[in-house]
């Protein structure tokens, strides 16, 4: 069976995977679900109140019915109500992504614009100050955590310009795309910090990989000038790893960065997971976790498909 | 003995090393409470106090010194770190010695749940984890462990899957050696290298998200000391008291770099087809 016919026939198992690990794991947490739900009014029910309602919400049928309703559900896009909310909590989901899908792509906007001319440009230069140069940078982007380049640059910004990041009222980037812009930049800025960092790492590393091929040395010695060499040569083939590596990471961010929305006060769906967690809303925390990990497949899986598209050498059915 | 020798001699390895070094050194000593001034002691009549001889990194808020604190919270992110990544190594390394020995159902079992462990982005996983065991200092371990436990099944059932077909393998079979002995002494024993690379990287990983965790307020809780929770309380302050801000920052940029940087070397060291290939 070819790699592509695996990945799309596994595609569906693993979801069905993540779909028990999620019901079961929100099930598995202390106490039952009403007084989870209703917190200490519960404790005012009488019996007979509590049995209707677990009759009403179907929690009084075996775990397997449960389970079979609830995915019926999730089909038709019914991930259940939000406690907090008193809205169906596909609908908060859906309010929620389109942020957390703006910051990503503004990410990936920067880290490409610095970590792809920056490992270029080291791998060029390989062994010399230079390379060394872009090399620390990269090993200090990767061991920085965002949240403390988030911090760092709040700081830095009040403290040498006295100027704070906006953080009152979030404005969408249709409403007035200039101040959503500028609410949206540092933000990205900070988490296309260590993502700019692997990039350059990746792409010098696939740089110097490619420049060492014959095809190359052969372009060389014909006498082709070495911008050319580098930029219509080499650098094609050099892609093919950045463009895994940024699908990959694109699939981590729409996940929903919760520490840099959290520090920048952004309303996205990393930050919606995290208050749900802190309010016990079950319903909400189930319906995101299962929203943003179909996400990370989904994008995982363009991933793999654009890899075997870009590089038609590459057998994954013999090995993958 | 050579290992070492080999490590300070790789210039990624010296620079990572001596970090690691110390890290440990003072983790140890924040552990065992070997602090300048009790982490917990307010200092009322210190409010705020910027670093000096008295105090090194100054004091916080509650004029709790802000020096042993960091050393207190550098040796609850070690043994949050260590404890987790141990649990995910040995689980993971079980799991992936007896998937690729057993193959089969056990195998496919073992392997597709693994599958669906990695379909989640990892602080997602650990979210849900704490979600549903609650906040906490060992939650967080557990939340670690099980996030990295795939990374290390898949690290180990691949290449003992290569060396259970290896002649050496037959050879102690039809000696009659146990299957323990073959999968701790055969198998294990060659696996040793990549775990160890494994390892080094997965601490830097526990650590950045140890600290993200009790950022958050979903890790160590407070009186507690932790880097995460002294960044957040640095939050409101940053413009008043920058001390709060910037060491446990550098603390925690330093030893993740640190372990990261040796994690490299011994990627080289052991495996010298990659050398000078990663930055």
């Amino acid at each position: 069976m070819s790699y592509l016919a695996r990945r799309l026939l596994t595609f569906p198992l693993v979801m069905l995977g993540v779909s028990i690990l999620v019901f079961v794991a929100i099930r598995m947490v202390p106490g039952d679900a009403i007084t989870a739900m209703l917190g200490t009014e519960a404790g005012l029910l009488t019996s007979a109140q509590r049995a209707a309602l677990a009759a009403y919400f179907g929690i009084d049928q075996p775990i397997l019915v449960q389970y079979w309703k609830w995915l019926l559900g999730v089909f038709q896009g019914d991930l259940g109500i939000s406690v907090t909310h008193g809205k169906p909590v596909l609908s908060i989901i859906l309010e929620r992504f389109p942020l957390t899908l703006q910051l990503a792509l503004m990410s990936m906007c920067v880290a490409l614009a610095v970590g792809l001319p920056a490992g270029i440009f080291a791998a060029t230069r390989n062994e010399k100050l230079s390379d060394l140069g872009v090399r620390i940078f990269a090993m200090i982007g990767q061991s920085t955590p965002n949240f403390v380049v988030g911090l760092l640059l709040i700081y830095a910004l009040s403290a040498g310009f006295g100027v704070l990041p906006t953080m009152g009222e979030f404005t969408p980037f249709l409403t007035d795309p200039l101040r959503n812009l500028g609410q949206m930049i540092l933000p990205a800025v900070t988490l296309g910090f260590a993502f700019a960092a692997s990039v350059t790492r990746i792409s010098r590393s696939a740089m110097l990989d490619v420049l060492s091929d014959d095809y190359v040395r052969t372009a060389r010695s014909k006498g082709v000038p070495k911008m050319s060499v580098i930029w219509r040569h080499a650098l094609p083939n050099a892609l093919i790893p950045v463009v895994t590596l940024s699908g990959v990471e694109f699939g981590y961010l729409l996940g929903g960065a919760v520490l840099v929305e959290q520090i920048y006060a952004l309303p996205g769906l990393g930050r919606l997971v995290l208050e749900a967690i802190l309010q016990r809303d079950y319903a909400l925390v189930q319906g995101c976790v299962l929203f943003i990990a179909f996400n990370f497949l989904v994008v995982n899986l363009l991933v793999d498909l654009l890899y075997v598209t870009l590089d038609p050498r590459i057998r994954l059915g013999e090995g993958g | 003995m050579s290992m070492l020798r080999a490590i300070f001699s790789h210039p990624s390895g010296r620079i990572g090393g001596t970090i690691v070094v110390i890290y440990v050194v003072v983790a140890m000593l924040g552990m065992f409470g070997i602090t300048p001034h009790n982490p917990l002691q307010q200092y009322r009549i210190d409010r705020l106090h910027a670093p000096s001889m008295v105090y090194w990194m100054g004091t916080d808020l509650f004029g709790r010194d802000v020096a042993s604190r960091l050393m207190k919270g550098v040796g609850q992110s070690f043994l949050v770190g260590v404890s987790a990544v141990a649990l995910a190594s040995i689980a993971g390394t079980v799991l992936g010695l007896t998937a690729a020995w057993f193959g089969k159902a056990w195998d496919g079992i073992v392997m597709r749940v693994m599958d669906v462990l990695l379909a989640f982005p990892a602080i997602l996983l650990a979210l849900l984890i704490i979600a549903v065991a609650g906040p906490g200092t060992w939650t967080s371990v557990a939340a670690i462990a099980i996030v990295y436990m795939p990374i290390f099944t898949r690290v180990v059932r691949g290449p003992a899957l290569s060396i259970k077909s290896r002649e050496f393998v037959d050879a102690a079979r039809t000696f009659g050696s146990s299957r323990r002995y073959i999968l701790t002494h055969h198998l294990l024993l060659n696996l040793v290298a990549p775990l160890t690379v494994q390892v080094t990287l997965a601490l830097a990983w526990s650590l950045l998200t140890e600290a993200g965790l009790s950022f958050l307020g979903l890790g160590t809780q407070p009186p507690s000391s932790s880097l995460g929770l002294m960044l957040a309380d640095s939050r409101n302050l940053m413009e008043t008291a920058p001390w709060l801000l910037i060491f446990p920052a550098i603390t925690i940029m330093i030893s993740i770099l640190g372990f990261n940087l040796l994690g490299d070397a011994l990627r080289d060291i052991l495996d010298p087809k990659t050398r000078s290939r990663t930055a």
